[in-house]
């Protein structure tokens, strides 16, 4: 990871290619709001870079199944606890990937399954080779996936990018689909904080006094639980019968709860601090009405902190999720998300012997930061006459 | 300064009460009623309740009535130390969770201590020295410390420890002081293997501290203030340590207070990974196996610490920054 941002400093210009000085500030004086933060956030390399990132696992989300190449819920106890199989890219000089068979066999002194590659038989991979029948994009139906093997259900002719789980399970095909569900979870739980946040936060901010009293107390109030042990508490409610769609929703809805008290904090501050502008009064004085005020001069002007703080508030919703589906509390198989994929590397020794069972941490991790570092860049980029 | 102290008071007592009323939900939400699964217990280990002890029962919990005078009962068994029973273990819950509860308080204090410890000393390091190689590697580990879940920092650590040093670095205790009576030697124990867990929990506060510090202290390096100090003729060390630290610590100071929440928070999730022997497993099992007076008792005790500790940290706060001591809002 790279060191953060220093080309931000206050004495940088924010204009692209200081180089020609008129040009520019002639740019620069009839660009639109959105252009600045746009050129600001260019500025920006880290946050760049993790936008990158993060639309990179988005589109992870659109064409899982596609990436997948195993159906991530065919167990098959024949290949338990896989480890991962290397890849040989090169053919002898062509380029033709392939792995060796794996032959599985029971240590009659440990009682494990041990699997050693077998050299003599080469498993070809190709690309767009046909795998399971799924629906891309929910609507072509279609059995091509980005790569595979031709060998079907015989346990021996796979191939594990990442190994297997306790039941056989390909991993990578499960992280896939599971980065689809621990996105989304994120994405629609911050939705509900936002509406929540705004409205509370607007309320707070605009009519001050008593409103805003109540308000502040209760984020104050809220604010000052733990809220894992609160979670767990009302997660682990949920009926057992309910159905996977019910349970995602309940958990979206129980972690948005208490996460959207830093947005009400960011649009009530943005609130108080335009009330008293130029602009504001100029438009009360003319005789805008109060929705006029404040959906036309208001809300554009603080949009972009809002989208910054939405950023900023994903990854504690994205950690919350897994979580709470690693205590075995959130979302329970067979639904998948990297906390549910988590729940089988809970304990040392299994993990001692089977440490890719680890691997899904690594996109948690990763996309946690991509987020703190984008919404950091956008939190600097949102106020382009800042520095 | 007691006015201000008093209304943080009154905002705490608010708090608890907004925690004991969550807690309640949590004890009512499952189906059924504490009787009921009571009687389904029994009859699984093989007695049989009869009408009469349940009647007596429903009548001790207040079951049946509207649900704030439910509430209300149970508020005042507690006030007088009777937290109900659990049902999974048979015992009153403070039984259960005795000493369990007190480690937890002692590994999230430890936290929040080092998370001092370490914070202010980096912050004001990579403040001073900005850009430096210091500065580079603390903001680093910063961002790591809070971009890594606790519990996945805890799992990561443990198979390391495992893999490398074929060491368990779990637990609170040597397996052979686990039950022993306290002694010397247990808290001599428990404090060599407190620093992980300690760290662990803490990392991401103090990454967030160092965050807040350097980025205060650089602002106030920048006033006049500081260049009048310095051509005064103080060293350097009296000069940062006397005049703008001492400012820095104010926000520094306020945001201890959500500190607090988010160690005890994460306490729970890290000593499962970690096995360590707070409450934090002990509420799992409960919540799994709805054993809801023990699950609400936990909740309700670690919100009451969590607002204990914050109201300490405010009262910090009023000592460290004579501002809000004087302001009489």
């Amino acid at each position: 990871m790279a060191t953060p941002d220093v080309a931000l400093g206050p004495t940088s210009a924010s204009l692209p290619g200081a180089g020609a000085p008129d040009l520019n500030k002639q740019r620069v004086f009839v660009a639109s709001q959105w252009q600045l933060m746009w050129w600001r956030f260019c500025k920006h390399r880290v946050a760049v870079a993790s936008a990158l990132v993060v639309i990179g696992f988005y589109l992870v989300v659109v064409g899982a199944d596609f990436l997948a190449y195993a159906d991530p819920n065919a167990s098959e106890a024949q290949r338990s606890l896989m480890p991962p199989q290397r890849v040989h890219l090169f053919d002898g000089w062509r380029f033709g990937p392939y792995v060796y068979a794996v032959k599985g066999a029971r240590d009659l002194q440990s009682f494990k399954r041990v699997y050693r590659p077998d050299p003599s038989e080469k498993i070809p991979v190709r690309f767009f080779a046909k795998g399971f029948e799924y629906r891309f994009l929910g609507l072509i139906p279609t059995t091509r996936h980005l790569i595979g093997v031709d060998g079907g259900r015989d346990a021996a002719k796979t191939v594990f990018l990442l190994g297997t789980d306790v039941q056989g399970r390909d991993l990578w095909s499960r992280l896939m689909y599971g980065t689809r569900i621990s996105l989304t979870i994120g994405l629609v739980g911050v939705t509900m904080s936002l509406v929540l946040g705004v409205i509370l936060g607007g309320l707070s901010g605009f009519y001050g006094g008593i409103a805003d009293t109540l308000i502040q107390r209760i984020i104050e109030i809220l604010r000052s639980i733990p809220t894992i042990p609160l979670w767990m508490g009302l997660a682990a409610a949920l009926p057992r019968d309910w159905s996977i769609l019910q349970v995602y929703f309940a958990i979206t809805i129980i972690i948005s709860l208490l996460a959207w008290t830093e947005l009400a904090r960011v649009v009530r501050g943005r609130f108080l601090s335009l009330r008293e502008e130029d602009f504001v009064v100029s438009a009360r004085l003319v005789g805008c009405s109060q929705m006029r005020t404040i959906f036309v001069h208001m809300v554009p002007s603080f949009m972009s902190h809002i989208i910054a703080a939405t950023t900023l508030a994903l990854p504690a919703m994205i950690v919350s999720e897994t979580a709470l589906s690693f205590l075995g509390l959130g979302l329970r198989p067979p639904a998948m998300s990297w906390g549910v994929l988590l729940q089988q590397a809970q304990n040392v020794q299994t993990v001692a012997i089977s440490p890719w069972l680890m691997l899904p941490a690594v996109p948690v991790i990763v996309v946690v930061m991509a987020f703190n570092f984008l919404g950091d860049g956008l939190r600097d980029a949102a106020d382009p006459y800042g520095r | 300064m007691l006015a201000y102290i008093g209304r943080r008071a009154l905002l705490a007592v608010f708090t608890v009460w907004a925690i004991s009323v969550l807690s309640f939900v949590i004890i009512q939400l499952p189906p059924g009623d504490y009787v009921t699964s009571y009687i389904a217990q029994m009859a699984s280990m093989g007695s049989v309740v009869t009408d009469e002890e349940a009647q007596n029962l429903r009548i001790q919990y207040g079951l049946g009535q509207p649900i704030y005078v439910q509430y209300l009962k149970w508020m005042r068994l507690i006030a007088q130390g009777n937290f109900g029973m659990s049902m999974e273990w048979r015992r009153p819950v403070t039984e259960v969770i005795g000493e369990r509860f007190w480690l937890t308080v002692v590994v999230s204090v430890a936290s929040l201590f080092l998370t001092w410890v370490l914070a202010l000393p980096i912050g004001i390091y990579s403040a001073v020295r900005q850009y430096s190689v210091g500065d580079y590697v603390g903001t680093f580990v910063g961002f790591i410390g809070l971009a890594v879940p606790n519990f996945l920092l805890a799992l990561v650590l443990l198979y390391l420890g495992f893999t490398l040093f074929n060491a368990h670095i779990g637990g609170l205790f040597s397996p052979e002081l686990q039950d022993a009576p306290w002694s010397m030697a247990r808290v001599w124990d428990l404090l060599k293997h407190l620093p992980i867990p300690a760290l662990i929990l803490g990392l991401a506060g103090t990454a967030q501290q160092i965050r807040i510090m350097r980025a205060n202290l650089l602002d106030e390096l920048r006033k006049p203030y500081v260049v009048t100090a310095r051509s005064k003729g103080l060293t350097e060390i009296d000069l940062i340590l006397k005049y703008p630290v001492r400012l820095a610590l104010n926000p520094f100071a306020s945001t201890i207070g959500y500190t607090l929440p988010y160690i005890v928070s994460g306490s729970i999730i890290v000593s499962l990974v970690l096995g360590l022997p707070t409450v934090g497993p002990l509420l799992l099992k409960a919540l799994i196996a709805q054993d809801m007076f023990l699950a609400g008792t936990i909740v309700l005790l670690l919100g009451v610490m969590t607002v204990i500790g914050t109201l300490v940290s405010d009262i910090l706060l009023v000592w460290v920054d004579p501002r809000i001591r004087l302001e009489e809002t």
